[in-house]
């Protein structure tokens, strides 16, 4: 029961993680909105991103910029100091990458808006199926 | 079809904290994301490139081909955008309504009316009714030369604090949305026109992979900025981080000029006229 | 006291995925899509990655939520769920 607990509480990060992806895959299958499904794609994008943060944390360690850098003195830089910095390398390119997709995401629904005059997407195929 | 959308997404849930139970612990330093490829980086950027901001530094030296395709990528959105979206058949709106500035009263021109374009009394406003605010138009152009300022420093000193081209870009695209919302679009167009953003998108991409193929011509690799060295006129090390630099700027102009293009092709659904 | 502050943004995060999900307006959802993303971006903070929080604060919470607010008003804000 205890080791339960202590995966649990030592986890937690990654236990939200799965909440939020869950939150978002709900969105995208029975939501019939489109927009409420391109926002349930972004929640899905930013639980991945959680994710991928959580790895790269690092216990006692801190920000990935190197302290004393351009002192005289040169000083030792140990990897156990900084926290891992490839996941942020990653993750940061796939929000801009994120936003980007959004537009087009969103430049498609308001195509579909101006075609059939709604964002249902059970009203849209009803309107299909009449032409 | 929500009871089922539910049961797939609890199955869904279960595998992945089925996976999740054999992770490392949160935040142990001797998992293995933090051991192989990492201490490398964070071990050896300053000697190999004098950047303290060790994410700069991987973000635009060590995997430099990664975040050039995906400047590419967003370069690619922007322009998928604006084939999904823009009209080029000019058609005016039959109605427009234009505003008397010394007396604020709203005039409603009819197809056929005579417009009055060339008076200088006379500011055209949206149709959807937009209310004049005198304080936010002042507060905004004051605040954005500022907000442009900061941006650039962000992109400038990506090298020693957090930000870079991708932080700086976006804040640099804010500015304009800021302006085009607190005016219109059609005075944030005539500032920057559509022609000069496409532009500034395609050109941000190509001082990205241009750098790189300088760096060929000096008989390095591809986007290894120590060929630098003999233009710059500087050591191999310093020739790298200024190679990030000249890189990050042209990631900064790429992000900026797609940021406004979508929003100038969404707020005004292509017509790129009458905005939000 | 960060992992009291650590639990506090972890749950708002859940509670206003939620409600961005299920709030029958969809400026509403946008905006509280954009106070998602501003939430994340402080988790991101606490855990240290500084760049990814800043462009997450950027991009997540101020012209994401621009494109939503265009797109809503270019087409509707009614929606059925």
């Amino acid at each position: 029961m205890n080791d339960l607990v202590a995966v649990l509480i030592s986890k937690y990060n990654y236990w939200v993680y799965i909440i939020l992806m869950m939150i978002g895959f709900y969105a995208i299958i029975t939501k019939k909105n489109l927009v409420k499904k391109i926002i349930g794609m972004n929640i899905v994008q930013t639980a991945i991103i959680l994710f991928y943060i959580s790895i790269g944390a690092k216990k006692g360690a801190t920000l990935p910029i190197i302290s004393h850098g351009h002192d005289a003195v040169g000083h030792a830089v140990h990897a156990s100091d900084y926290i891992n910095p490839l996941p942020h390398v990653l993750m940061l390119t796939a929000i801009v990458v994120a936003v980007a997709t959004l537009g087009v995401a969103l430049a498609l629904a308001i195509k579909i808006y101006r075609q059939y005059n709604t964002l249902e997407e059970d009203e849209i195929h009803t309107r299909i199926r009449e032409q | 079809m929500k009871i089922a959308g539910l049961i797939v997404v609890l199955l869904c849930g279960c595998l992945l904290i089925y996976g999740t139970v054999d992770f490392p612990e949160w935040g142990d330093p001797a998992s293995p994301a933090s051991t192989h490829v990492s201490p490398y980086y964070i071990e050896t950027t300053m000697e190999d490139t004098s950047v303290p901001n060790i994410v700069t530094a991987v973000l635009a030296d060590y995997r430099g081909y990664d975040t050039m395709f995906e400047t590419i990528v967003i370069f690619c959105a922007g322009i998928a955008c604006i084939f999904l979206l823009r009209t080029y058949t000019h058609q005016a709106p039959e109605t427009r309504l234009y505003r008397h500035i010394p007396t604020g009263i709203i005039l409603r021109i009819k197809k056929g009316g005579k417009l009055p374009e060339d008076s200088t009394d006379f500011e055209r406003v949206d149709l959807q009714w937009v209310p004049y605010d005198l304080i936010i138009k002042t507060a905004c152009r004051v605040v954005v030369p500022f907000v442009q300022l900061f941006a650039l420093y962000v992109i400038a000193h990506g090298h020693h604090s957090p930000g870079g081209g991708f932080q700086g870009g976006v804040i640099l695209g804010a500015t304009l949305i800021l302006y085009a919302i607190s005016h219109d679009l059609r005075t944030t167009i005539k500032r920057m026109s559509e022609k000069a953003v496409i532009l500034l998108s395609a050109a941000g991409v190509f001082i990205y992979a241009s750098t790189g193929a300088l760096c060929l011509l000096f008989g390095v690799n591809y986007l290894d900025y120590s060929g630098l060295a003999a233009i710059l006129g500087v050591d191999p090390v310093s020739a790298r981080s200024h190679g990030i630099l000249i890189v990050e700027i042209g990631v900064g102009v790429a992000v900026m000029a797609v940021m406004v293009s979508l929003y100038y092709n969404l707020s005004s659904v292509g017509k790129q006229d009458e905005g939000l | 006291m960060t992992w009291q502050l650590d639990h506090i943004i972890l749950s708002l995060v859940i509670i206003l995925a939620l409600g961005a999900i299920t709030v029958k307006d969809l400026l509403g959802a946008a905006i509280l899509f954009g106070a998602y993303s501003f939430m994340m971006c402080l988790l991101w903070a606490i855990m240290g990655a500084v760049d990814v929080a800043f462009t997450e604060a950027s991009v997540g919470a101020g012209v994401s939520t621009v494109f939503f607010v265009a797109a809503v008003f270019r087409t509707t804000r009614r929606t059925k769920d």
